[in-house]
């Protein structure tokens, strides 16, 4: 086909943090790039729960954090483990994270996705919305060279397609890229944006100005293996629940209820009482790491982002935008590669998976293989936070007349209470520090 | 200022309708979801009733399964969780429809 034929050098399918990071990749290195998405703007689609770390930004956007539209700077970081009616929580606070160039920030994703979108237009890249893409087009010979789109005459071509078309990315599955697609691999982000008063926000939580908090929990969801969170935006809390779907779907409390029981915990609910629902609303999450992902490349398409399962949940780290923002930027740089060699195949823009594996974005999952399933498996969520609660109740509750007991018989005592064979115990810490380690 | 909550006050829990009436969703009129009724009734499972965050899928009487596509977060989790297969044909909806998460 002739280099006239085509619409642009690159197409880019989603306009979320993966697509615009493409998109601005691709146009800063003087290709055509059409951003398409199927929205009415930038981020109309898009849902998490609340904090974006935006550190790989420094390559493409210097200063980010002069521009971006963040909520709060994240000051503490705090996990809680629940049991029934206690809790054990690791707090770390720097007020450093709350100066430039900061570490993470709670961000309302129409607002970040839509700025990162300007910015891919401000390079160059030309964002078409409300238009979604029913599938790749093809060649003779199976390539792909362009998508489809629910417009009238709505076929674009394109020697490079990148595929940043999120969790259920059609795109990827429909060149095949999926062998099979597991319930088990998927949770399911529900969450409820409550409004309060700064004053309010700022006093419950112990910060002040642009700082801010993000808490994550483990127990608290009603039995569902998952978690919980809370973030604080300026003048609204997120609290929500991620859960695993077979899970979620073979007992009988539906979502929001997981989440109410959540806000009716007794440790939680001195938080986020008062306020009142401004939004609901629910995401798929692809939480199985690297077992799960898709083969990255094929002839004419690579796929980004949620699209290629990048999303890193394990446990202590719970990240997926920086994932999908560095893997659309090399995405876009292999783009530019490929076409100054005028080698669009699989072969041609292999170079995306050297990038991967050469940077955080695989590195990270690699050494983590393990982790997302011990961080969802019965141990760790249904038999661990009630252990570890048990224990820091039995050290600091003063029974006397009886003496102290020592902290090797609580171990040894509530960890049989909890029914945890010291084997599973052994293999589970063992997992957990090959992985963390 | 005083921000403690009176112990006997906590929030009111919202009806599922004001819940849902939080988010926007542009209405078109092709269903982007087509639930086969027929393999519903056949299912005794119902992944979807319980799992759904938009609540879309409602049992009937007769056995079968009542489906609304207009307040879908398209998030793709019936699809998912769906053990019969072909029962869920799940696309997105036309360009610009569907759910609309706000700016602020």
């Amino acid at each position: 086909m002739a280099m006239s034929d085509f619409d642009a050098d690159v197409i880019v399918v989603g306009a979320g943090p993966a697509g615009s990071c493409a998109a601005i990749a691709a146009a800063r290195a003087g290709r055509s790039v059409i951003l398409l998405e199927r929205g009415p703007f930038a981020g109309s689609k898009n849902m998490y729960g609340g904090v974006v770390y935006p550190r790989i930004l420094d390559e493409l956007i210097p200063e980010w954090w002069t521009t971006a539209p963040v909520q709060r700077w994240v000051v503490r970081r705090s996990t809680m483990i629940l049991s029934e009616t206690s809790s054990v929580t690791i707090d770390y606070r720097s007020d450093d994270w709350g100066r430039p160039p900061h570490n993470g920030a709670t961000a309302y994703r129409p607002d970040f996705d839509h700025w990162l979108a300007g910015e891919a237009v401000a390079a160059g890249a030309r964002l078409v919305c409300s238009t979604t893409v029913t599938g790749p087009l093809r060649d003779e010979r199976g390539r792909v060279v362009g998508v489809r789109t629910d417009r009238p005459d709505g076929d674009l071509r394109a020697p490079v397609v990148i595929a940043c078309d999120g969790v259920n990315s059609f795109l990827a599955k429909e060149a095949g890229l999926y062998h099979a697609t597991d319930p088990s691999n998927f949770t399911l982000g529900v969450k409820e944006t409550l409004a309060f008063d700064r004053a309010t926000i700022e006093e419950r939580f112990n910060v002040r100005d642009d700082d801010g908090v993000d808490i994550e929990i483990l127990g608290g969801t009603a039995g569902v293996s998952g978690g919980g969170f809370i973030y604080t935006n300026r003048d609204t809390v997120s609290i929500g629940c991620v859960l695993k779907l077979p899970k979620l779907a073979a007992q009988s409390k539906r979502p929001e209820e997981i989440i109410a029981g959540l806000k009716a915990h007794p440790s939680i609910a001195p938080l986020v009482e008062g306020g009142r629902v401004i939004e609901y609303s629910a995401h798929v999450i692809p939480e199985a790491g690297l077992s799960m992902m898709p083969t990255m490349v094929t002839d004419g398409m690579l796929v980004a982002g949620d699209a290629a399962a990048l999303c890193l949940a394990a446990g202590i780290w719970l990240e997926g935008v920086n994932f999908a923002m560095a893997s659309g930027m090399y995405a876009g740089r292999a783009a530019v590669s490929a076409l100054e060699k005028n080698d669009p195949s699989a072969r041609g823009l292999s170079g995306y998976t050297d990038l991967l594996e050469s940077t955080f974005v695989l590195k990270d999952h690699r050494r983590l293989r393990r982790i997302p399933e011990l961080v969802l498996s019965d141990r760790v969520q249904h038999r661990y936070p009630a252990f570890v609660t048990s224990v820091v109740d039995r050290l600091f509750r003063v029974d006397n007349p009886r003496p102290k007991p020592g902290l090797r018989r609580i171990v040894r005592e509530e960890r049989k209470r909890a029914g945890i064979r010291l084997r599973d115990l052994l293999r589970d810490g063992w997992t957990g520090m090959r992985g963390f380690g | 200022m005083d921000h403690r909550i009176d112990r006997d006050t906590t929030w009111p829990e919202i009806s599922f309708e004001e819940r849902i009436g939080t988010a926007e969703f542009r209405i078109h009129e092709r269903a982007h979801i087509v639930v086969d009724g027929d393999a519903c009734r056949g299912c005794s499972t119902r992944e979807c009733v319980v799992a759904c965050p938009a609540n879309l899928f409602v049992p009937t009487s007769d056995g079968g399964i009542l489906f609304n596509y207009e307040n879908c977060f398209e998030c793709g989790t019936c699809y998912l969780v769906c053990n019969k297969e072909g029962a869920i044909s799940w696309t997105y909806p036309e360009g610009g429809f569907g759910i609309v998460f706000h700016r602020t």
